[in-house]
């Protein structure tokens, strides 16, 4: 079996069980958690509005921190935007998705992919410098944060090259950029990268908890 | 020994003209990334080599190979050019037969010893002899003995350079490839499902002009016509990269000639000339002609995933161990709640 079958079969095959059964089993456990007591009369109901609100909301940074903000804000949204496009708007992505879903949807001209990519690279690598660069940043990083960007940024980096190629050959550049993606996928639902699943949950819990006590969302 | 036509008195009488000679030796030039400046030095080596002495073995294959070669619609001088050089010993266009036939493979091999060339077709089944002899001796047992003298041995098609079709899973016959098998001699495999007829004739012109063999990739396929993907030569890339596909093979995509990514093309990770060198003496090549690369020339390509598969998709087997991996998440979710439940009733308690 040459690398790239094995990619694409045994290797991407675990990575999926380990992915499914590790994402699952941290939303699971943290939905079944027991929901926090009310220790005095919740003010109103907290419904479903009020986590909505939260999550639109807190996608914003507050007026007095705008200013301070802006730049590693800016940074994120190309970072999570660029990503969320090449992983779903790249057509071979859309049919390798299709692949086990059975449905497509419309995709981007591989040249906007492309660039997008770079971008999320780019910004990629400025939020990493800004990490090591500001004290309180390093302070609060651990291990975790380092190897989450390591296994987001790989993928990245591997996917841009297989049409630059660099004198690599197609099928193993794609061989590696597919293991790359295998790494990600056994580390996902382990380290913080698992925000992805949860960042909206924890959103909408913050703003049904802050509503009942009666805090300006 | 007695003397052999050189090639160019063989072309010669087959009526090549002088212009058409010279057409060919710009064309192999060119497709073998020579300067022009080798263009009389291949005309000259053709022309005053010696017949060199061939044998073609074949073995568990189709006789598409030689069909490639020999059946194209007008006779071209590749095509002469290898009849000019082949005829020792060749199963389908020998005229002897039987006990003849073997004592022509014999006579050729003593009388040129270590300087004949060997053609293969077709893969070698090792699992049981049985599954294909030629007069009474096993695959194995003739490619062992005729190749102990050879120059060079050329793999020709994809079941000689790697098992091809009898070799594809699940590989009843135990069939294998010539680099299996041929370890102490060179060995060029030229690879497709069939090889283009001008790319076997290059090579065999390569070795003619040269006496050595061309630059291998690491599948031992010449790099000069496996050097590039079809994908990196193909004329509806632009349309790759703009993210144009064709969905269906009627639809106004594949009217407009979109790119065949969704239909299964394999050029990406394809090695081949097609896209270059075509075929049909130029004409056009599949791709060209509406139907995705399946990646003949590709070790193991019968088992590389449907033929109208995108490349990107995954090989997953069933979805039901997904779904167990998805039942254990589940289990586990819910142990690891309780045991959180358990801590924060504790917790709330202490507190
Ligand atoms: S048709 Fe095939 S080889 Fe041509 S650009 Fe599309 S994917 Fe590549
Ligand atoms: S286009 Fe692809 S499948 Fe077709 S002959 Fe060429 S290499 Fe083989």
């Amino acid at each position: 079996m040459d690398l790239l079958a094995f990619a694409k079969g045994p290797a991407l095959q675990v990575a999926a069980y380990i992915f499914v059964a590790g994402s699952i089993w941290r939303i699971v456990g943290i939905v079944l958690l027991k929901e926090k007591v009310d220790h005095s009369e919740p003010r109103k109901s907290g419904g479903l509005m009020a986590a909505l609100k939260v999550i639109y909301t807190r996608s914003f940074t507050a007026s007095p921190f705008k200013r301070a903000t802006l730049y590693p804000k800016m940074l994120a949204y190309v970072q999570h935007l660029g990503l969320f496009a090449v992983i779903f708007l790249f057509v071979p992505h859309i049919m390798f998705f299709e692949g086990f879903l059975g449905f497509s949807w419309p995709g981007l001209p591989n040249n906007i992919i492309y660039l997008l990519g770079v971008a999320a690279v780019a910004a990629s690598i400025a939020l990493l410098v800004r990490r090591l660069t500001s004290p309180v940043l390093k302070l609060i990083s651990n291990f975790d944060d380092y190897f989450s960007w390591f296994v987001t940024v790989l993928p990245l980096v591997t996917g841009l090259m297989i049409p630059v190629r660099m004198g690599f050959r197609y099928e193993d550049i794609l061989a590696v950029h597919i293991l790359s993606v295998v790494l990600l996928m056994l580390w996902f639902p382990f380290g913080k990268l698992g925000h992805a699943f949860l960042v909206f949950v924890t959103r909408g819990t913050t703003g049904m908890v802050f509503e009942r006590r009666g805090a300006k969302t | 020994m007695k003397k052999r036509p050189t090639v160019g008195e063989i072309l010669q009488a087959k009526g090549v003209s002088r212009r058409g000679f010279l057409k060919y030796c710009a064309t192999t030039a060119s497709i073998l990334a020579l300067p022009p400046s080798m263009i009389p030095r291949i005309a000259e080596a053709i022309e005053n080599t010696r017949r060199p002495s061939v044998i073609w073995l074949s073995f568990q294959e189709c006789t598409g190979c030689t069909e490639s070669l020999t059946r194209s619609a007008s006779p071209t001088v590749e095509g002469l050019i290898f009849d000019a050089i082949s005829l020792d010993y060749h199963h389908t266009l020998q005229a002897a037969a039987g006990d003849q036939a073997e004592a022509a493979r014999h006579a050729a091999m003593e009388e040129n010893e270590g300087g004949y060339l060997v053609l293969v077709d077709g893969s070698i089944p090792l699992g049981n002899p049985g599954f294909s002899t030629i007069a009474g001796m096993s695959n194995v047992e003739m490619l062992k003995e005729t190749v102990a003298g050879a120059a060079a041995v050329v793999a020709i098609g994809s079941c000689a350079a790697f098992g091809g079709i009898p070799g594809a899973d699940p590989n009843p016959t135990g069939a294998v490839s010539v680099m299996d098998l041929v370890t102490d001699k060179p060995v060029i495999n030229v690879p497709g499902c069939p090889p283009i007829p001008m790319v076997m004739t290059a090579v065999l012109t390569h070795f003619l002009t040269f006496g050595t063999i061309p630059d291998l990739d690491k599948h031992g396929r010449p790099m000069t016509f496996f050097g590039t993907t079809i994908h990196d030569r193909c004329y509806r890339r632009p349309f790759y990269e703009q993210g144009k596909f064709a969905e269906t093979f009627d639809d106004e995509g594949a009217k407009a000639g979109w790119c065949l990514y969704k239909l299964g093309c394999k050029g990406p990770t394809t090695y081949n000339a097609c896209a270059t060198t075509k075929w049909n003496s130029g004409t056009s090549f599949p791709i060209e002609a509406g139907h995705p690369c399946l990646g003949c020339s590709e070790p193991n390509f019968w088992d590389g995933g449907g033929f109208y598969e995108p490349l990107s998709t995954g090989r997953f087997d069933s979805g039901t161990k997904l779904a167990g991996a998805a039942a254990a998440g589940v289990a586990l979710g819910v142990a690891a709640a309780a045991a959180g439940r358990s801590k924060q009733a504790k917790f709330t308690k202490e507190g």
